[in-house]
């Protein structure tokens, strides 16, 4: 099964780059386009066989050993 | 006894080379430099993790390298209270490991900065004894990630424990900076509790010899050996 992971910044955390997307995006004309954050999305396969449980627990174990520092990030598993 | 000490190299690092410099002209002891992928540290009095883009700062800065096989060892060394000093992106590393607390996130201005910076010391602690008290330091710093980020709760505790080691300042430039990476109150280095672990964004390796602009990073060798 194809897993995707949504990574990003706490919301109190700074994220400079989604304000300079904005600003450009603004300056293109998309005016609507406010409070832009950029994260980052981690796909990967996972066997097929696994259980939901298993599935659950290897994801949270590789977020919290490497991909997630969850002093700045926050992750959430899409679809 | 000669004080010994170690660099680590990991792939990407490229400040392994000034680290060893340094350390061989300032202790005139034995320098080793170990490969990320040795098993085991020798028995040192010090070991540098260098700067550079440690695994091309994959992921985040920092974070494959605190993975390493040779961290086990340097977090032994650490709890053996033994001198650890992560320079730029071993700060980085350090905080990725756990030993310091907090984080280094993207500079506020989004630029890479690559500058001569200027830092004074915040509370006392052995790499920083042969500093006085308000004495302005020029260190360079280069970095894209020195941003020091923690919660109030751990900005506290810093304070408390006395753990912040350098913060940032004005210096004799007329366009030098108070805080040039909008570092929470202006943090440039931070040690762990025990303090014989030191993290911290500028540069000391780049600042010590006749041919660099500024020798004031020969203190916090000096303040090791003193």
């Amino acid at each position: 099964m194809r897993i995707k992971i949504l990574i990003r910044l706490k919301s109190q955390i700074l994220e400079p780059q989604g304000k300079v997307i904005e600003q450009s995006l603004n300056n293109l004309g998309f005016k609507e386009f406010l409070n832009i954050r950029q994260g980052k999305l981690i796909e990967l396969d996972l066997p097929d066989n696994l259980s939901k449980e298993e599935k659950d627990q290897k994801i949270d174990s590789a977020c919290k050993k490497l991909l997630v520092n969850d002093i700045i990030e926050e992750y959430e598993v899409l679809g | 006894m000669s004080f010994k000490s170690a660099v680590i190299t990991f792939p990407g690092s490229n400040c392994d080379r000034d680290a060893l410099c340094y350390l061989q002209d300032l202790t005139k002891g034995v320098v080793y430099n170990i490969w990320h992928e040795e098993a085991s540290l020798p028995q040192v009095d010090l070991v540098i993790l260098p700067g550079g883009f440690s695994f091309g700062d994959y992921l985040r800065s920092g974070a494959m390298a605190s993975k390493s096989k040779i961290i086990n060892d340097v977090i032994k060394h650490a709890n053996n209270d033994r001198y650890l000093l992560g320079i730029c992106n071993g700060f980085q590393i350090l905080t990725e490991i756990g030993l310091l607390e907090g984080a280094l996130i993207q500079n506020k201005n989004l630029k890479f900065l690559g500058k001569n910076c200027f830092i004074k010391k915040k509370f006392k602690n052995n790499f920083n004894l042969s500093i006085k008290e308000d004495q302005v330091l020029q260190i360079p710093v280069a970095h894209n990630e020195g941003n020091f980020y923690c919660d109030n709760e751990t900005l506290k505790s810093l304070k408390n424990n006395e753990q912040i080691a350098f913060e940032y300042c004005k210096g004799e430039f007329s366009n030098s900076e108070e805080n040039i990476n909008g570092s929470i109150e202006a943090i440039a280095g931070i040690t762990n509790k025990k303090k014989n672990i030191l993290g911290m964004m500028p540069h000391p390796e780049r600042a010590y010899s006749d041919f660099h602009p500024s020798q004031d990073g020969k203190l916090i060798i000096e303040s090791l050996i003193s």
